[in-house]
Formats: C-alpha cells, structure tokens, sequence
C-alpha cells in the first residue's frame, strides 16, 4: 500500500482554492464507493440542491486500484440534477490509473467557475484554465483541444462534458478518454452547473512495491484466472452486445419502447451482426487486459463523386438496446449514427433512446403531437432520432426541456405516464420479470448492476419475496465491496472475498482482511442513509402500468407478486438507512 | 541474443499490461511510467496505440552518452543497466533518438533491457522476442 489513510485532493472553483487532505478511515469505508460516500458527508449538503455552487463532485478509487488487473474503474459520487438525491456513477477509462498514479484516492471538486473552466490535477501539478471558447463544443471536439492543452499522452485521463451538460440536461454525462462515460444520472450535469469543461488527470508518479515474490506471484495467478475464464472471452469477444440474441429468445429484450419484448428484427442488431457488420477492433480500459470496449466503424458519403467520411463509435449492449431495439431502428450502422451524435451531445445513452421511444409512443398515441416534437418520430426512423437528440441536448421548446429533464417529468406535464419505460431512471435493457424491475425501480442507482435482479429472474421460476429479497440485499453489498475497490464488476466472479483478502495481504492491507464483506454492508447502510435524508421515499416508488403488460418467456407479468416484492424491497431500504447512530 | 520487438502494435488495445509488467518485475514499483515499455495513443484514442521501447541499436547512443558506464553496450545491441553507477544526469535519455527512455522527476532513466518477462501479459501478442544478429562485440557497422 502507498499509506493507511485516504490522501485525498479538494479543487475549490469559486475561490480556485485547492487543499490536500489526508483523512483516516480506510478500515470503515476501504474506497471508491465507500470513500465517496465518507467525502459527500464531509463535503457535501443535505439541506441544499443539487445546483448549489458548494455540493461536491466526487471521483474515488480503491485501495487496489492498478495493483491488480481490473482494479480498473472510478467511482464518481454527486448529488443528482435527476433526482436531487445522492447518487453514483461508474467508469474506466484511464481515469482509475490517472488518480492512482497522481497520487490521488479522491478528487473532491466543489464550487462553481465564473467561466467555463478545465482543470488539471497530477502528482505534481494543479492547474485551471479559463476555456470559455470551448463553450458548445461537443465532448469529441472538446477531448481533441484539451489533449493539445495538457501533455502527457497515453499516462493521462480527460474526462469532459457536450452542450447537453452545458444546458444542464438532467441526463447529461461525463465522457471519459472518449469511449467510457460516467453515463447515468447526470454527472456531466453537475460539471455544467460548475463551469467545469474538463478534467484532466496525469499519472505522472510511481510507488515503490512490496519486497518479495507473493505479490508478483499473486498479480501473475489474477492475470491468468481473468484472461482465461469464459466469462471473460465472452466480453473480450463480442461483448456485452452478445445479450441481445438470448434476451430475445427469452422475450427479455425491451423492444419500441416496451410494446413488445422480442422481435424477429433483434438478429439484425445482434452482437454477432455488430461484429461481422461494424467491428473496427477492441480498445480497453488501463489496468484490464480483458478489453472489453467494443469500437464500430460507419462509412457515410456526404458528397457525390465518392467523397466519404467515416465514424468511429463505441457499442455495448446498453446502447444498442436504447437507441436499437427501443427503436425499432434495426440496421446497425444507423445505431451507431444515433450513438455517435449521443457521444457528441454528452448524453447518457440509455435515458435519450429510452426518452425518444417514449415521445415515439406519445406522439404515436396523440398524446404529444409535431408542434412539441418539431419532428415526425416514426419507429426505426434514424435521421428523425437524431435530430431529436440534438433537440434534448439544446432545447428548442418547452417539450424538449422537460424530456431532458427526465421522461416521467415530461410525462407528468403532457400524460403517457403508463407508458413511460421509467425504473428511477429510464430503464435499463432487462425486461426479465418482477425482480429486475423492482431492483432497478428502487435500486440505489436504479441500475441493472445494483444487484443482480435480472439473472435473479431467469435463474428461479418460483415466487419467494423473502428469498428473492434476501438475494437482492446479498448481492447487492457483496457488490459494494467491488465498487469499493472500484473493480470492474465483470470480475466479480473472479474476485470472491478469499482472493480479494489475499490481494489486500499482498500489497500490505492485511488488517483489513476477513473485515471487507463487513464494510460492503456498512456502505450500503451509508449510501441508503444519504439517500433517505435527502427526501428519497422507496414506499412511493410507482412501477409504471408498461410494466404491467408485457410477457416474457414465464407467461404474462404477475403483478401481485411485484407489488409484494415492491412494497417488501422499500421496507427493506427504509430499515437499512433509518439508523442515525449508525457509523457507516 | 534476443531483443524485445513491438512487432503488431496495430493489435494494441491500450490496456497498459506490458508497462504495468516491466515495472513491477523489473524496477520494482508500481506505474505505468517507470517502465521500459511505455503505451501512447497516436494521437487520441480513435486513432491506436504506439509502443514507446528501445529498438537495440549497437553501437546504442544512449550507451556512448553515458558518462559513468551505467548504461554499457550488450553485444548485439542495446544497452545493461547498472543503477548503482547512475547520477541522474539525464543525458541517456537525450541521446535517444527514438525517446524511448523515459526520466522520472529525480531524473533516473528508465530503459528496455530486452529482458522479455513483458511478452506474457500482452493479451493480444503484440509483443515477441527476436534474435538479434550475431555481432564480434566491437560493433558499429549497424
């Protein structure tokens, strides 16, 4: 280990103040998802809004991050423009080895610049620079200036935001070293709100190892168990797109905004079409040799006499689900069009395919009619989706500066609520059953990776509350552990807490050992707590009639048996994060 | 004598494994700098990766540059490396022409030493180790 305690940087924009802190606590919150909690109790407000210039923007690694494969991501921790409640968002990058090697184990950004700023945090170096002339640029654009204003290519990570986070879109996200993204629930949003164009971390430092061979030994056994197993040559191989063809079959897969949940069109985006059609090559995040990051190639001719142009777009199986299947746009280069634009405004993918196929339905239904969409949104109609994902990120009218607040926001002023594919969030791409929509609805993120609630479904045919809860708490605080360490949660098979132990005792956290399953739990307890005092009620929490209708391959939806893991999963968070007296 | 090569960098995925490796078994400490392999963009993500890493040169100018016998000649190219004779001056990495010495803060160089324990956590083989041309070991005719 580098030191026992959290050494931690705090970037004040409105005084352009920046402290080193040093904070102990490492045996109560061990990192990442942890430590980003410990630093909003520290840093951050209840009593004020999202917006207020003081809340703080949190990016967090763990104490093994770059000490072992996949120790690869950063915990970003902020108050949402979403909900106006505490929240986390994920990402890799070179963002995780950038902290690690500036000596960093948090980055606390608070305040707000009078101009649009970037900033630059290495081991040796603390840098703002007005860049107001960079106001408007899209996220790609942007990366391309900043990489030119600070040197130090390959060892660095930008992370910056579009026009969607400059016009404080609520789903407005930080793109990361251009194909990874804090994606969900705004954080881009609250670098909008604070001036902030971009960051860019340096890796500039090295730190000594431990003496002898079991650390060594150690990476080499973690290595090879991460690049050998199944699971891995599945996301080294198609990637997270390979989902699309077995959720079909499993009428799972979320299909023009719900209506249906499989489609004989599904084959046509396949992860298997992407990579025959589309695939450029792998890229990874630093740290993970795994290499998951999937990159697609467009070719578009944009004048007569063969002048062509090319694009190169990251995929996952998220966004193709969000800006493929949701929208019935079933070509695969045409979704990576729609991606590409998404890339370039700086929105989160799933919440802007998930809010187009909502406002497809709408206008659809009468609901909402062409004077609010300015469009004509027809299924499968990519140049329309587009231009609608350019009207989210700069709103031309009343509509678009509520569907940018979120869907549900926009459906509680024009109706189609029932039909809003909401979970918390604009869905995820899991229409397994019961579980997984109580998971996401209520989830701390409302993420599919709070807990494992969509495996959940397709594992167990019956309908226990207890047992399907008790699985969701389970897993979700064995899942906090990871984020603690912020390990990628693709290597949550590999990463049980036997191996995590030894990984800590070999880098010299050994008094940590046998305690981390513990500390998942503490976190989780904090987490929840932060939430519930900032006006969150999972009691209240509607899962939209859609979600009612659908059949997957169990039958039709069972709403009773919802509504009982509904109301028991709200009991269950308010009991987790009721203790004031609790210490975590 | 075998040489390191960065023979299929076009393979590259920019996972920094190779420099992760160097560091560790090699110098001993944890980065992704202190390293005799060091990964860059090629000018942003969307464009691949290039690997920066001695190519063997004999006679190697870092070597000639030396003024202390830290860096000495191997016999078919490229350099050893005695830290215990360094003085930090810097001038190795100057003499590079293909800057592949990197120089942490305190100025201590960092350079392939061919060693190869690299190779294997490449997860795409972009790297291999290549026989080099025998030489008499008075060298410079390369």
């Amino acid at each position: 280990m580098i030191r026992g305690h959290f050494r931690v940087m705090v970037v004040n924009l409105t005084t352009g103040k920046t402290t080193i802190v040093e904070l102990p606590g490492r045996d109560k919150y061990l990192g990442g998802s942890g430590l980003a909690a410990y630093l909003f109790g520290e840093y951050g407000h209840i009593d004020r809004d999202w917006d207020d210039p003081e809340q703080p923007l949190i990016f967090a690694i763990g104490p093994l991050t770059g000490y072992f494969p996949l120790m690869s991501k950063t915990c970003c921790a902020f108050r949402s423009p979403y909900h106006n409640q505490y929240t986390e968002s994920y990402a890799g990058g070179k963002s995780a080895l950038s902290l690690r090697f500036a000596d960093l184990d948090a980055l606390v950004v608070t305040g707000r610049a009078e101009r649009l700023t970037a900033l630059c945090v290495g081991s040796r170096r603390v840098e703002t620079r007005d860049v107001e002339y960079l106001r408007g640029f899209d996220a790609i654009h942007t990366g391309r200036v900043l990489r030119k204003m600070f040197p130090g290519s390959g060892r660095r990570s930008i992370m910056r935001i579009g026009p969607a986070a400059e016009n404080l879109s609520a789903y407005a996200c930080i793109n990361v070293d251009t194909f990874r993204h804090f994606g969900r629930l705004g954080g881009g949003t609250v670098m909008g709100a604070k001036n902030l164009k971009g960051i860019c971390v340096l890796g500039d430092r090295g730190f000594d190892l431990p003496e002898g061979k079991t650390y060594p030994k150690l990476y080499k056994d973690i290595y090879k168990q991460l690049t050998t197993t199944e699971m891995m040559a599945k996301y080294h191989g198609l990637g997270t797109a390979v989902n699309i063809n077995p959720l079909n079959e499993l009428k799972s897969l979320p299909w023009k905004n719900l209506q249906q949940t499989s489609s004989p069109d599904a084959n046509a985006i396949s992860g298997e079409t992407f990579a025959d059609d589309t695939l450029l090559r792998n890229a990874a995040c630093a740290g993970c040799p795994v290499g998951c990051i999937h990159v697609g190639f467009v070719r578009e001719q944009f004048q007569t006499n063969n002048q062509y142009l090319y694009r190169q777009v990251g995929y996952d199986y998220e966004p193709i689900f969000s800006c493929g299947g949701m929208l019935e746009v079933t070509d695969a280069p045409e979704v990576l069009r729609i991606l590409d634009v998404i890339e370039k405004e700086g929105l989160d993918c799933m919440s802007a395919g998930v809010a187009l196929a909502w406002a497809t339905e709408a206008l659809e239904k009468g609901v909402i009619s062409p004077d609010e969409t300015v469009v004509g949104f027809k299924w499968g109609d990519a140049e329309t989706y587009m231009r609608g994902v350019e009207m989210i990120s700069r709103p031309p009218n009343e509509f678009y500066a509520l569907l940018a607040k979120g869907t549900m926001r926009c459906a509680e002023r024009y109706g189609g609520a029932d039909f809003a594919c909401v979970l918390g969030q604009e869905m995820a791409g899991y229409a397994t059953g019961e579980v997984f929509f109580v998971s996401e609805g209520l989830g701390f993120r409302h993420s599919h990776l709070d807990s494992g609630g969509y495996a959940y479904d397709q594992k167990h045919e019956d309908k226990d509350v207890k047992k399907a809860l008790d699985f969701l708490i389970k897993d979700g605080h064995e899942r906090i552990v990871l984020n603690c360490m912020v390990g990628c949660l693709f290597s949550r098979g590999v990463y049980k807490s036997d191996l995590l132990d030894e990984a800590m005792a070999s880098v010299g956290y050994g008094d940590l050992c046998g305690s981390v399953a513990e500390i998942g739990k503490r976190v989780q307890r904090l987490r929840w707590r932060l939430r519930l005092q900032m006006g969150y009620r999972p009691d209240k929490v509607k899962i939209p009639k859609r979600y009612t209708e659908i059949t997957t391959w169990k039958g039709p939806l069972d709403t009773d048996y919802m509504e009982a893991l509904r109301q028991g999963y709200a009991a269950r968070i308010l009991a987790m994060g009721s203790d004031p007296e609790d210490d975590g | 004598m075998k040489a390191l090569r960065a023979a299929r960098m076009e393979r590259c995925i920019g996972c920094h494994s190779c420099s992760l490796a160097c560091a560790r078994l090699v110098h001993k400490v944890l980065s992704w700098n202190k390293s005799g392999i060091r990964i860059s963009s090629a000018g942003g993500l969307s464009t691949g990766f290039e690997a920066r890493v001695c190519l063997a040169c004999h006679p190697a100018p870092c070597a000639e540059a030396c003024p202390t016998g830290s860096l000495t000649q191997r016999r078919d190219g490229g350099v050893k490396q005695n830290k215990n004779l360094c003085i930090r001056c810097g001038e190795c990495a100057k003499a590079c022409p293909v800057d592949a010495i990197f120089l942490d803060h305190e100025i201590n160089p960092y350079v392939c030493v061919h060693c190869g324990q690299c190779v294997a956590f490449c997860p795409h083989d972009c790297l291999e180790m290549v026989d080099l041309p025998e030489r008499d070991g008075k060298g410079g005719d390369a």
